[in-house]
């Protein structure tokens, strides 16, 4: 017995030793996501595209292992997400906070990521957030990037004139309004109308009457992903309203919305930083891996931005040689460049904000089947709000 | 239990400490010593067991059930923090503040939930409560809108304790707003008033037959059930520096639902118990499994229901009688 005892000791104390070495040689990453609600399948799409990086690249990096703790936020919910990323921060000890896809969630984790000085990727699409922490910094897109370009684009190229907008009324609609009037009147064009549509069952009908009535050259239309843009393709198309007609953000053109509008979608113009149709050798092996280890799922904007977080994060932990602390990771992720599935990505050393190739589609039938085809790109776009911010 | 000859006798015997009461207001406590690094979590369980609480006032002893009691949070939390934004963000008043925000409101409210009962209140307390939530929505240039109200930014507590990393200070003020809001519903619950709600609970009609207005009382409780609702509200502003929609949503009028049922509706230490159980185990939960965790959540409520139709604490009391009376 006393033997046994002495071994068990001698074990427990070898296992705390052991502890304590492999805790020195891990940098802990807090990914803060809706992992259940409404948002679930977002978040699956982010963190595969982690999963499948850690897969190709190992789970080592500058010596140490990259490890996560998972926090769920169940959805839009600002006092859970920053209490998730207090805990995250004073009990499970993280090094670095990622994921964070909602933006009330991401607002209120900015104060802990000033407070703690802990190094934050996100991917939240408004503008402003990154401003509210200087260890924060983001690898999606911000909603002004796309539509602004989307307006210069509409008015320029696009030898548009006259243009009718329709967006839903809650804050990522009302940017994306804002910007596309920017971007579109700056370059000349007309806005000879708008709305905002109630963003619960809305019924579109009677909106896309009112737009038909104007008689627009064309019409931006914005919702939120899942089942509204195959709902609002369904209104415009009964009304008819030409598919040539519309202008759009990527999701207004998704698989689902795409499988549901059927052959009237042929022409639809949207903008996008990513699709998983870009033709380049990268995306390619991306989407083929993506495909492998998801029973054909193919990757999103979400997963995009999961990916080039979780390679931000190895690259700048390269880079500081395995320091974890919120000032010398920000250091290194400033003007940090390289290569993304999704093209070149550099991150502003003075915003800490993404720059991208933005790229206009157009839906075509390519093999039989409806897809986005990219037909133009405007390289190296900031974020217009905040370079208007200076 | 005393003889019905003797009304304030009995009241007297209820309104005793208990020692297990003490204990309890002690080990809340423990968090300080034992888990230092819960102490966020425990802040937040105790604003959700002081909103709790202001639900059990009226649906567990008046009656009067509410699908939308988040209104009165939310409005709390709202008034504490567009303040804090605008113009001074010194807590104690914001506080107050809070509560009278949404003490109006639920006044105002109460001339019409004291007409009505049951399903015919379950729809007027559902519909005010999303009406609430859609016109916080569209108000954004107050309230922020679906992105939630920016700046906020909340004074030290007395100017000298900051709202720490830790939640040293949150977990303290939470507690000690909680146990004063605790004290006041005790002595309702105690006092003839409380007794005459229970009364209306049973049976609203015979009330005013024995001399106890039924919808006087009721407009009274409600507003003050409102009153701790803001308060609850404010408080969780000023511990998060966050106020977002969801402070009004349908989502915490339910979760606050379940939570006094879990705990026990009608017993003063309901919503508190219910609060702790159901808060730790959605950290746990979530924290083992963040992608199916309200799996377990559900099976716990199942049980609960099934095996302890009283809450926790209605199958606690059961339990504690039926093994006093065997040791007999």
């Amino acid at each position: 017995m006393r033997t046994m005892l002495v071994k068990l000791a001698g074990v427990t104390a070898a296992l705390f030793a052991a502890g304590s070495i492999h805790a020195q040689q891990t940098v802990k990453i807090g990914l803060i996501l809706p992992y259940s609600g409404q948002f679930a399948d977002t978040a699956t799409q982010l963190e595969n595209s982690i999963k499948l990086y850690l897969k190709q690249h190992g789970d080592t990096v500058a010596g140490k292992k990259i490890e996560f703790v998972r926090k769920d936020t169940g959805g839009i919910a600002p006092p859970v997400a920053k209490r998730l990323a207090q805990e995250l921060v004073v009990r499970d000890k993280v090094d670095i906070l990622a994921g964070l896809i909602l933006t009330p969630n991401a607002l209120a984790v900015a104060d802990i990521s000033t407070e703690a000085k802990k190094f934050t990727v996100i991917f939240a699409a408004t503008s402003i957030i990154t401003t509210k922490s200087p260890y924060m910094t983001r690898t999606s897109v911000t909603i002004p990037q796309l539509q602004e370009s989307l307006g210069k684009w509409a008015a320029t190229t696009g030898k548009l004139k006259k243009v009718y907008t329709m967006v839903t009324d809650y804050g990522p609609g009302h940017d994306a309004e804002g910007a596309f009037h920017r971007g579109f009147k700056e370059a000349g064009g007309e806005i000879i109308g708008s709305v905002r549509m109630p963003i619960a069952n809305p019924d579109f009908s009677a909106f896309v009457q009112r737009a038909k009535d104007l008689n627009p050259e064309a019409m931006l239309v914005w919702t939120p992903g899942g089942t509204q843009p195959a709902a609002v393709g369904k209104a415009l198309f009964e009304r008819g309203i030409q598919a040539k007609q519309l202008l759009g953000q990527e999701v207004l053109t998704d698989d689902n919305a795409l499988r549901s509008m059927g052959d009237a979608a042929l022409g639809i113009v949207t903008v996008a930083n990513y699709d998983y149709n870009l033709n380049s050798p990268m995306n390619r092996a991306y989407v083929k891996a993506y495909n492998e280890a998801y029973g054909g799922r193919n990757p999103d904007l979400f997963s995009i931005a999961g990916w080039d977080q979780i390679h931000l994060i190895f690259e700048v932990l390269k880079k500081t040689g395995g320091k974890t602390d919120g000032d010398s990771l920000i250091a290194a992720a400033k003007g940090m460049k390289w290569q993304s599935p999704r093209g070149p990505m550099v991150i502003d050393p003075e915003t800490r904000d993404v720059i991208q190739t933005v790229y206009l589609r157009r839906v075509e039938k390519v093999g039989g089947k409806l897809v986005n085809v990219e037909f133009d790109k405007i390289e190296n776009v900031k974020d217009p709000v905040k370079a208007r911010m200076k | 239990m005393a003889s019905a000859a003797a009304p304030h006798a009995y009241l007297q015997q209820q309104a005793r400490w208990h020692w297990v009461e003490i204990v309890f207001w002690l080990s809340t406590l423990l968090p300080f010593v034992l888990f230092p690094q819960y102490l966020q979590l425990a802040s937040q369980i105790a604003i959700t067991a002081l909103f709790a609480l202001s639900l059990d006032l009226i649906l567990g002893y008046a009656g009067v059930v509410s699908l939308g009691h988040a209104a009165f949070f939310g409005l709390g939390a709202y008034t504490a923090g567009i303040l804090s934004k605008f113009y001074w963000g010194e807590p104690l008043s914001l506080l107050v503040a809070g509560a009278l925000v949404a003490g109006l409101v639920g006044y105002a409210t109460s001339w019409i939930i004291a007409y009505f009962r049951h399903l015919a209140l379950i729809m007027i307390t559902l519909g005010l409560g999303l009406l609430l939530y859609e016109a916080a929505n569209s108000a954004s240039w107050l309230t922020g809108g679906a992105d939630g109200l920016q700046g906020v930014r909340i004074r030290p507590l007395l100017d000298y304790f900051n709202f720490d990393l830790y939640g040293r200070t949150a977990y303290t003020y939470s507690l000690i707003v909680l146990f004063l809001a605790f004290l006041v519903t005790r002595r309702i619950i105690h006092s003839p008033f409380g007794l005459s709600l229970r009364g209306i609970r049973e049976n609203p009609v015979r009330m005013p037959a024995i001399g106890a207005p039924s919808r006087a009382h009721i407009r009274k409780i409600y507003t003050i059930a409102a009153v701790m609702a803001g308060i609850a509200g404010a408080l969780i502003a000023e511990t998060t520096e966050t106020v977002s929609l969801e402070t009004l949503s349908f989502q915490r009028s339910a979760d606050v639902l379940v939570i006094l049922i879990l705990g026990g509706a009608g017993r003063l230490y309901g919503g508190i118990v219910g609060a702790i159980i159901y808060m730790v185990a959605r950290d746990q939960f979530s924290g083992v499994n963040p992608q199916f965790w309200y799996f377990w959540i559900g099976l716990l409520l199942v049980a609960v229901v099934m095996f302890l139709p009283n809450g926790i604490l209605g199958g606690l009391a059961r339990f504690t009688e039926s093994w006093r009376r065997r040791s007999r």
